[in-house]
């Protein structure tokens, strides 16, 4: 959905619809619990006979494990169990793979290679932590080290070392087609032509830590019905129930997962880390087990907001009017995709930011390196480009020599306005925003930009999708690595070209627009399958051969969504004269059969439904 | 492992207990009491989660020796309520949205009742002060600092 609908049918009889709440005090529902001490987080639960685990943590970026040696640690007072990856059921997933996205590529305890400084190679679990600890510190792990690498543009060269062997391109690979995540939104390359300035600028930002007062942790206990107990600080519920029974290959009916106390989380508590190895220890020793992080583990292998690395182009008009734009943009997931895959939906849905830019185009890059994997923070995938966005704006602003605000104001998108992910831009507010700050810094704005409103002048032509420009740059297939076929299955020839324009003109692959938006394949190296994806001659609206791109039924560009979507109010595929656009205003959310199914889908996930039981 | 006994005083009551050798007294207050007050935030003194109140000083319990506290007076926030009567502490950060995750939230009560009990009428500075060795990562400090400043009867931000 593209916008909240509230239902206010459900609960009529309890809810008064005064939502006049601004500038009120409010009592948190529960408040009463952290003031007298008594809200229970997950280690507030206090078990008989209570063990502690504690995991034994790479020290190297990378590395091959040549053997582990735990039979000191065996010998260790209080040590239990020692734990390593043989004992864990299924040990492969990605976090994601619950409602089927991307290839399952991590292990819970690694015994083959580590890819970042504290990745798990195996775990004790003793009487007390300070057992736990001597018994990790007395465990030997034989490492053969090799290069690593921290830079994610260093990473997409041809020789750097492969951090994650399920994605040999060190990329992740979206839809099985693509090594990046591509947004195309008319002719940038005819903006450009028409621009007086063209402005560039590059923006890095660095990974950020949640840092949470609480830090990550799960207590499991057996229970007497065969069922495993777990208190755990998680975000995600269900989301940590699903992974640990996928992980255990255990039914989810014998996990029975308590939560929703969390001292703080900021996204640092979805990854499902926690939960999973406590639960195996309850198993595996028949008690009460706490894997609880401490501080350092916290900072160390807690995973941040990923950073980013921006590459804004803007053609600019005169009078301040941003004509393209195109980004290039390098997310580090750092060993694992966690959720970094989906930041950058997320983040290409966004671009360009609250403007109204007739020509866009964006290539975004999720790249594994030997860091510490990326997950969700805050606005995850939106904040780290709108940082970039807004500081490439006063770049604009200075170029152009108009105020910030105005030139923000000039190009803010109105309610009405087609976004480049092809959504109607609806409730905007930029203009309103830029006003009110305006008045509050006391830096002026024209009469003119005083008077503009979000709720004007938007629609009519600027909800137009104009004709898009594809290319099949970015086709994974044409990899460095020869173990990989040219053509996947399911590949490009059969699921055609995406994104061509919607006025009713199917276009297919042309050049790449600019510079900028090519792989170079010195970087990306194609050694064995050199493209040559440039076509000297080629006009934008010309068709490449058919042996740089198959020719393409006109599909729908909407293949970057991890799940099925409702369908979009205008049908991009549908052939439409340019002036006969749908009614923009979409149709109010009407579900046959509101929630009486839930949110389950049939096959999203074998280990949700509770259905796979031994 | 040697144990010792050890006896205080908790929130007004005799307690009488074992120490693990080296244990700390966090530890010693959740797992050996069973008071859950206090909180495990970095278990190096940064955070300021587990205050407690020690012979009317504010101590870093996780950083605090447990047989140390022998004989002494140790106050934690489930102590804090008098019966169904709220500390006015309480009664303050409840109404001035003091807490979001609630984490912190017993650390910074202490903090906060030694400053109130040494000082019942704290300026904005002391207060800042009191509360600099506890963190806050969701709330903010500014509803904190108006909870303490509404507790000791002064005007905060809102009410002016």
């Amino acid at each position: 959905m593209s916008s909240v609908e509230f239902r206010k049918d459900l609960f009529a009889d309890e809810r008064d619809d005064n939502l006049q709440e601004i500038g009120k005090p409010t009592r948190r529902q529960d408040i009463l619990g952290h003031v007298t001490g008594r809200s229970p987080y997950y280690d507030d639960h206090l078990f008989d006979g209570l063990l502690h685990m504690r995991c034994v943590r790479s020290p190297h970026h990378h590395a091959r494990i040549r053997s582990i040696d735990t039979s000191q640690a065996e010998r260790m007072p209080g040590v239990v169990r020692v734990v390593l990856a043989r004992d864990v059921p299924n040990n492969l997933n990605t976090l994601l793979s619950l409602i089927n996205f991307g290839k399952d590529e991590e292990k819970l305890i690694q015994d083959t290679k580590v890819a970042y400084v504290g990745e798990p190679v195996a775990a004790i679990i003793a009487e007390t932590e300070g057992q736990a600890r001597d018994a990790c510190a007395a465990v030997r792990v034989d490492y053969e080290v090799l290069p690593h690498v921290l830079d994610p543009e260093a990473s997409l060269k041809p020789d750097a070392p492969v951090v994650n062997e399920i994605y040999p391109n060190n990329t992740f690979d979206y839809h099985d087609l693509y090594d990046h995540q591509k947004l195309r939104f008319g002719d940038v390359e005819k903006g450009f032509s028409e621009a007086d300035h063209i402005v560039e600028g590059e923006y890095q930002m660095s990974p950020i830590e949640q840092a949470p007062i609480e830090t990550c942790g799960a207590i499991a206990a057996p229970e007497t019905n065969d069922r495993f107990v777990c208190y755990t600080s998680t975000q995600a519920l269900f989301f940590s129930l699903g992974t640990t029974a996928k992980l255990l290959n255990m039914a989810s009916s014998r996990l029975h997962f308590v939560g929703g106390t969390v001292g703080g989380g900021f996204g640092g508590k979805v990854d499902s880390i926690v939960e999973p190895l406590s639960v195996l220890g309850a198993v595996l020793t028949g008690r009460p087990v706490k894997f609880m992080w401490d501080r350092a583990e916290e900072m160390q292998v807690g995973a941040p907001r990923g950073a980013e690395r921006w590459r804004i182009k803007d053609g600019v008009a005169r009078d301040g009017r941003i004509l393209a734009r195109t980004f290039t943009g390098f997310f580090d997931a750092g060993a694992y995709t966690r959720l970094s895959s989906y930041a950058i939906i997320k983040c290409t849905g966004h671009i360009p930011g609250p403007y109204s830019i007739p020509n866009v185009a964006s290539n975004v890059y999720c790249v594994f390196t030997n860091r510490t994997p990326a997950t969700a923070m805050r606005g995850f995938g939106i904040t780290g480009v709108d940082f970039a966005i807004e500081c490439h704006m006063d770049k604009v602003a200075e170029t152009v020599g108009l105020n910030p605000i105005e030139l923000r104001i000039l190009n803010a998108y109105r309610d009405g306005d087609m976004k480049p992910h092809r959504r109607l831009a609806k409730n905007t507010a930029l203009i309103e925003c830029c006003q009110v700050a305006s008045q509050k810094s006391g830096w002026a704005i024209s009469a003119d930009a005083a008077r503009q409103s979000s709720l004007t002048g938007g629609g009519g032509s600027r909800a137009d999708i104009p004709e898009s420009i594809t290319d099949s740059v970015g086709r994974i297939g044409e990899r460095r690595r020869t173990d990989i076929p040219t053509e996947p299955g399911m590949g490009a020839a059969s699921r055609g070209r995406v994104a061509a324009g919607t006025q009713g003109i199917p276009i297919v692959a042309a050049a790449p627009q600019d510079e900028d938006m090519i792989t170079d394949p010195a970087r990306m190296g194609f050694r064995h399958a050199p493209v040559a994806p440039s076509q000297p001659g080629a006009t934008p609206s010309s068709p490449v051969p058919p042996s740089a791109a198959p020719s393409a039924a006109p599909v729908p560009p909407q293949q970057n969504a991890p799940a099925p979507q409702p369908a979009p109010p205008q049908q991009p595929a549908a052939p439409q004269p340019p002036q006969a656009t749908p009614d923009p205003a979409p149709a109010p959310y009407k579900p046959e059969q509101p929630f009486s199914r839930g949110v389950k889908r049939p096959g999203v996930s074998r280990f949700l439904s509770g259905s796979r039981r031994r | 492992m040697t144990k010792k006994p050890v006896q205080f005083q908790l929130n007004g009551s005799p307690v009488a207990v074992f120490s693990d050798e080296g244990q700390n007294l966090l530890d010693l207050l959740r797992r050996g009491v069973g008071d859950l007050s206090p909180k495990y935030g970095c278990g190096q003194g940064t955070c300021g989660s587990c205050t407690v109140i020690i012979d009317g000083e504010p101590r870093l319990s996780c950083l605090t020796l447990a047989e140390t506290v022998e004989g002494q007076h140790v106050e934690t926030t489930n102590g804090l309520a008098n019966g169904p009567d709220l500390h006015a502490l309480q009664e303050a950060f409840m109404e001035n949205f003091a807490a979001q995750c609630g984490y912190c939230t017993p650390g910074m009560l202490m903090a906060a009742k030694a400053l109130l009990d040494r000082t019942p009428r704290p300026s904005r500075a002391e207060i800042v002060e009191a509360i600099s060795g506890n963190i806050c990562r969701c709330t903010g400090y500014e509803p904190i600092i108006d909870a303490i400043l509404a507790a000791s009867g002064q005007p905060t931000r809102r009410t002016g």
